[in-house]
């Protein structure tokens, strides 16, 4: 169990002008559960990196106090446990027992009680597997969960979560809460930073909302807090609950097909299925992980070939795979589940005339074209950054904007709304209906009710996976 | 092709089970001073010996075919090469190809080089192919005493490879998406792929930098001794088949000076 | 992270040495899949396929460029080494004595100037030893039987040639490109940027 105290603390990043955090003052008692909210960019990651300990002197400026226990957060190390968004990112090892020997290991535990405590944790947390289970053949939720075990095989007094289900699908998330509510005895102290509000709440006692300048806008019981500043966190792009949207509906009738899959199977990736998507509609794609969603998305996309079943778009003779790369940019356009994965050049601006430029637009029509998505998309000001260096919700507006500046009339987009705040969602929300209501057919594959029930006028659900027997745990 | 490091043999056949530090030294002692030869003789002993041997390490004949099977573009490499540029060309001339004359010293030496290839190759080949990355590194801190934050380091890095394999792909696809093709044009090609390679490597370094943040968070740099969870042993048996590795390939040398058939490297 | 010593490696360095020698695995792994024909067009006049090599020494010139620690350059090419013999490539373990010897090679360069220049300079010649080393290698263990002027001089010096472009300058213009992606903020090679 530990007790935290900030007095005066602010951290800079080397290389920014600006403080992440600045003149924090806040004391989290021995027990507590704390809910730390607050727009993007008010440091919440960074104070929790603080916390535990992971901020080199070599990568930034500190001041003021933070003290664990009345240590400092690098003296206190063997008292925190933090886990991460990302799973791939926090397992280490090839098998999962391993991966959670791994702190026991380092932390120097006798070799006879670590596996003992492995198989507890792994119990605790509700891993199904056995131990020797590859960490590569985890979903996103149980190898969340397996990180989740890592973390607490260490038996931290404080815990630490960043946006521990912000990489999930609702199943891996559900996955996670449970686990986290299961797992953490009233000696552990919690600290955790989430969008998701409705995720994190039956797991809180306490909200702390941050204010981007520094310092803290509000402190207390969940319900007094969302009472009293719901709105205006709402607006700074949390998911606060209750606040719900009005569905946007299409204002016009599809007239006709752009591109109809008949009987489309890709072996041991997706099941034979017929799907048309019309001009001027939203159709919703949902269904569970290993339904193939993305693979569905990639063959409308004209970027996969099916093994079987006929794809046919645009009145062309030749199926959308067959088609030159800047053919398929006029007409379908293609949004990733990963932003980066699309970025080609080195400059934001760069990137949007890509496309206009290898399709033969004149260098005075590309320029109209990044001139007027930078503006449609706010990312005037971000033209000559470096695409890499951008935040999530700005990735996505981008990879969105790139999709665009080639004018394709169908746009097929994987998770569009994955891991954004609710800001950058309602944005989305927001460009797209405008698209469609110019004309625009829109595929979207998405695990998002919200997005779904606002905005789609036709959802498709992709069938369940065989389920997969779930072997007994046996040790090694 | 898939992009795996699990092995790819029956991990209780005898051989296999040894001690994975044993095991490659064993290989590459068995395998390095092979090079110092261009002799047929001494690489078709050392081959002889190690197909008797695959039954023990419990790999497949089959299976080491299939991971042996560049070596076979290799050979044919080595042959057309020979043809064109062997230094030695004595010996009963067969044909002539142009100006290049085929002689029995050309074939004797060509056919040396393809031997070689595949003995000095095979061992390393069977070793990795029965053996589980995070017993290497295991038996490496413990057995041969590396250093434990480089080995596990590297192991830890070792466990992206499959996913930046998925990556790949991805990327190729979204370049795709993005309008940018090569179609048959080898230098658009190239283009195309230095691009991809760059996405990747900068994807795989952010991960690296996250993977690396939360490995200290478990504390892995906190200076306390590990301890090991799982224990590498270094028996007699390893030792033995150290020292027969050693034996083998130095009889194998004798026998080659012996009968007259040694070409040494260098000189 | 109490210690203060500039020639520890920290986690963060052992961990990115290491990526780096992975993905260049990937990258070579993808190269034959997307190249096969090259494979095969090589196989016939074999010292073209030294251009390869250019590709395959970039992770010892990378590391050293990146990590800027001593060791770098030798612990991130031999990696790479150990990796190509766990995936099954076609030269055995014999790599990675190679793997070694070829880092040795770049690591020679920057021990030269004390670990304390990363410039383009110190690059070429990183790449040009590296290169060395590797032609070195060869020369004796691959290409003894073959005519000195005609193949055995040009394959080394193919070697070369490519090292000092692909590995050195190559590897030079990588980082440049990183260093405004942001993930090298926590490395000597990325801090040269300007403030955001």
């Amino acid at each position: 169990m530990s007790e935290v105290r900030f007095s005066g603390f602010g951290w800079r990043h080397a290389g920014r002008r600006a403080w992440a955090v600045r003149g924090l003052d806040l004391h989290v008692r021995h027990g507590e559960r704390v809910l730390l909210l607050g727009p993007s960019g008010a440091g919440k990651s960074t104070l929790l990196a603080a916390l535990a300990g992971l901020l080199p002197d070599d990568s930034g400026e500190a001041e003021g106090v933070i003290e664990i226990d009345g240590l400092e957060p690098a003296k206190a190390r063997e008292r925190t446990g933090v886990v991460f968004q990302d799973p791939q990112t926090q397992l280490v090892m090839a098998r999962s027992g391993d991966d959670v020997a791994f702190g026991l290991e380092n932390r120097g535990v006798p070799a006879g009680e670590i596996w003992p405590r492995v198989s507890d944790v792994l119990d605790r947390v509700g891993f199904p597997y056995p131990i020797n289970r590859s960490t590569a053949a985890l979903s996103g939720g149980e190898a969340q969960r397996l990180a989740l075990a890592g973390v607490l095989a260490l038996r931290p007094g404080l815990l630490l979560l960043d946006e521990p289900t912000a990489n999930l699908d609702p199943p891996g998330a559900t996955l996670i809460r449970e686990a986290v509510g299961q797992a953490i005895g009233p000696e552990t102290t919690m600290i955790i930073v989430e969008h998701r509000v409705a995720e994190a709440l039956p797991l809180v006692d306490r909200v702390v909302v941050l204010e981007p300048g520094g310092g803290v806008r509000a402190d207390g019981a969940p319900e007094v807090i969302f009472a009293a500043y719901g709105d205006r966190l709402a607006a700074d792009g949390v998911w606060v609950p209750g606040f719900s949207f009005p569905a946007v509906r299409a204002t016009t009738r599809p007239t006709d097909h752009l591109v109809r899959a008949e009987h489309v199977a890709v072996r041991g990736r997706l099941r034979p299925v017929s799907i048309a998507v019309g001009d001027s509609e939203v159709l919703a794609v949902t269904g569970p992980n290993g339904a193939g969603k993305s693979t569905l998305a990639l063959l409308l996309g004209g970027l996969l070939a099916p093994d079987s079943g006929r794809i046919e778009a645009f009145g062309d003779k030749r199926p959308p795979h067959r088609w030159r790369a800047t053919t398929l940019t006029q007409r379908i356009g293609s949004v990733f589940q990963n932003p980066e994965h699309q970025f080609v050049t080195g400059r934001v601006a760069d990137e949007l005339a890509l496309g206009p430029r290898r399709i033969g637009r004149s260098p005075a029509e590309t320029r109209r074209i990044v001139d007027d998505l930078l503006e449609r998309l706010r990312l005037t000001k971000l033209a000559g950054a470096n695409p890499y260096t951008l935040s999530g919700g700005e990735a996505r507006r981008l990879s969105v904007a790139t999709a665009l500046a080639t004018a394709p009339r169908l746009l097929v987009l994987d998770e569009p709304t994955f891991g954004q705040d609710r800001r950058t969602w309602l944005e989305l929300i927001t460009l797209l209906a405008e698209l469609r209501d110019a004309g625009h057919g829109i595929l979207a594959v998405t695990h998002d009710e919200a997005f779904v029930r606002t905005l789609a006028d036709r959802a498709i659900g992709l069938g369940e996976p065989d389920p997969e027997p779930l072997p007994r745990r046996v040790r090694p | 092709m898939t992009l795996a490091l699990e092995p790819i043999a029956d991990p209780s056949a005898p051989l296999a089970r040894r001690n994975p530090v044993a095991k490659l030294a064993a290989a590459l002692l068995f395998s390095l001073p092979l090079i110092s030869t261009v002799d047929p003789f001494a690489p078709a002993v050392a081959l002889v010996l190690e197909l008797a041997l695959l039954p023990l390490f419990g790999v497949r004949f089959g299976v080491l075919l299939r991971r042996a099977a560049p070596l076979l573009l290799a050979a044919a490499g080595v042959l057309v090469a020979m043809t064109l540029f062997a230094a030695d060309r004595s010996g009963t001339l067969y044909f002539s190809l142009g100006p290049f004359d085929v002689t029995s010293g050309v074939v004797a030496t060509a056919a040396g080089l393809i031997l070689r290839i595949f003995a000095v190759a095979l061992p390393g080949i069977i070793v990795f192919a029965t053996t589980d990355p995070t017993d290497l590194a295991d038996a490496l801190v413990q057995n041969a005493k590396a250093p434990a934050r480089f080995a596990i380091g590297a192991l830890a890095a070792f466990r992206l490879l499959p996913l930046l394999g998925q990556e790949w792909r991805a990327l190729t696809l979204a370049r795709r998406a993005r309008g940018v093709d090569a179609g048959r044009n080898p230098a658009a090609k190239l283009r195309l792929f230095v691009s991809t390679a760059f996405a990747l490597l900068v994807g795989a370094l952010r991960r690296g930098v996250r993977l690396a943040v939360a490995m200290d968070a478990r504390g892995f740099d906190s200076g306390i001794p590990r301890t090991y969870a799982r224990r590498q042993h270094f028996t007699g048996a390893d030792t033995a088949l150290v020292v027969t590795a050693v034996i083998a390939s130095a009889t194998i040398l004798t026998l080659s000076v012996l009968l007259g058939f040694f070409r040494p490297i260098v000189g | 992270m109490s210690n203060t010593n500039p020639n520890r490696w920290r986690t963060i360095d052992i961990v990115i040495a290491s990526v780096i020698a992975v993905a260049f695995g990937v990258i070579f792994w993808a190269w034959n899949t997307v190249w096969s024909v090259t494979e095969a067009a090589f196989a016939f006049f074999p010292p073209a396929q030294s251009i390869l090599y250019g590709i395959w020494l970039m992770p010892a010139v990378l590391g050293g460029l990146i990590i800027r620690k001593p060791g770098a350059a030798l612990y991130t090419e031999t990696v790479a080494a150990i990796l190509s013999a766990l995936l099954g490539n076609k030269w055995g373990g014999t790599v990675i004595l190679q793997g070694l010897i070829q880092g040795a090679g770049a690591e020679l360069a920057f021990a030269a100037l004390r670990y304390r220049s990363y410039k383009l300079p110190i690059a070429l010649l990183a790449g040009a030893l590296t290169g060395l080393s590797a032609a070195i290698y060869d020369f004796f263990a691959w290409t003894y039987a073959y005519e000195l002027w005609s193949y055995r001089v040009p394959y080394g010096a193919f070697t070369v040639v490519s090292s000092v472009l692909v590995a050195g300058l190559g590897s030079w213009l990588l980082v440049r490109a990183l260093a405004p992606t942001g993930v090298l903020d926590r490395f000597g090679a990325g801090r040269e940027r300007a403030l955001i």
